[in-house]
């Protein structure tokens, strides 16, 4: 019975309601890309950068890497001229040598975060696939919260409402209708 | 109530389409450069005319320094004459054009050197060391260099007469000009 109410309130008060659930869950889901993503990948300030642009020092010390370490570096970067794909990912000569890159700065002793700022350094927030979880870049990773959580709000408000809908009150049972339910209850035992 | 509810999906998404809008206004493919304004990297390359060549050794002159590739048609085809004659007409007045040669086969390069009379510096770049240095997306790219070792402008794509007098004309004003 409620749920037939609640549909008839759905289609009268609020035809607004199931679109906005789908759009909701569209945007959580993970790695849907948005264009919010993209416009925040691109936009990326120069300024954000550490002042200090090191001069890459030769690698020299080498440790034997697997290429499981060079992959999950590697899966982190964007490659330059494919855009699309990760230097892991793409088959491309340039992703090919930055993955050697990588490889060989691995092999010198640098950590994997150090390895990704290397990148960093020269081509800006840009070439990380995830954008960093700061400044404007912040709001690609706290715009689905907010939606998840508008649209828990909304959805809690909106059943409230429905279950707490005005019934009429029952009929006052006279004392006829009591004798009348007495007697079949009587009959069925 | 009703009323304000009526209204809110609407005002919702009017900060979602400022987002999309503010995002068309953007190219893509424009990706700023954080090592303009930064110490350029040293590199140490062998050219293909055997000789060893070190940015530290060109401190104190303008290095003008170009990638390209042969298979880079038509960018590099369009820069190659520009760069050549920049070169000629620059090189009394402290300025070093520089050719790194990325993702290319040797004969293909000298072939392409030879079809346009380059006589500036060219080097291959094994392994794309010096490209990611500079942080190179694609070809041709070109960096200026100052007299101090700092990367001072960056042009993406094929270089001008008039892109190479204009960014290299401030660079030779500047103090520390070789009388």
């Amino acid at each position: 019975m409620i749920g037939a109410r609640a549909m008839r309130r759905a289609r009268a008060g609020g035809p607004w309601l199931l679109p906005l659930l789908v759009t909701a869950v569209l945007v959580t889901l993970p790695g849907t890309p948005t264009s919010a993503q993209s416009a925040a990948g691109a936009q990326s300030p120069a300024w954000a950068q550490s002042p200090a642009a090191t001069a890459a020092p030769a690698p020299t010390a080498t440790r034997p890497v697997s290429e499981q370490e060079v992959y999950e570096v590697a899966a982190q970067l964007r490659c330059v001229v494919c855009q699309t794909l990760s230097v892991a990912d793409s088959p491309s000569e340039m992703a090919s040598q930055m993955r050697g890159i990588v490889r060989e700065r691995l092999a010198a002793g640098e950590t994997p975060a150090q390895v990704r700022q290397y990148f960093v350094e020269r081509y800006g927030d840009w070439i990380l696939l995830a954008p960093p979880r700061r400044g404007f870049t912040l709001l690609v990773w706290l715009a689905p919260l907010v939606a998840v959580l508008a649209g828990i709000v909304i959805v809690a408000i909106r059943v409230s409402g429905w279950t707490r809908a005005r019934r009429p009150p029952p009929p006052p049972v006279d004392a006829a209708m009591r004798e009348r339910i007495q007697r079949e209850l009587e009959r069925e035992t | 109530m009703k009323r304000a509810w009526r209204w809110l999906v609407p005002a919702a998404a009017v900060p979602v389409l400022a987002l999309l809008a503010y995002g068309f206004t953007l190219n893509p493919r424009d990706v700023p450069s954080p090592l303009v304004g930064r110490p350029a990297s040293p590199f140490a390359l062998t050219s293909y005319d055997g000789a060893k060549l070190q940015l530290n050794d060109l401190r104190g002159k303008i290095v003008v320094l170009n990638f390209w590739a042969s298979w880079c048609y038509p960018a590099c085809y369009e820069e190659a004459p520009t760069l050549e004659r920049g070169w000629r007409a620059y090189r009394d007045r402290g300025v070093v054009v520089l050719g790194v040669v990325i993702q290319d086969k040797e004969e293909a390069a000298r072939k392409f050197m030879t079809d346009f009379s380059l006589t500036f510096t060219n080097a291959p770049d094994p392994g794309g060391k010096v490209s990611v240095d500079y942080g190179v997306y694609g070809v041709p790219e070109t960096f200026f260099i100052d007299r101090e070792g700092r990367i001072r402008a960056k042009h993406v794509g094929a270089l001008t007469d008039q892109t190479f007098a204009e960014t290299l004309e401030p660079l030779l004003a500047a103090a520390g000009a070789p009388k």
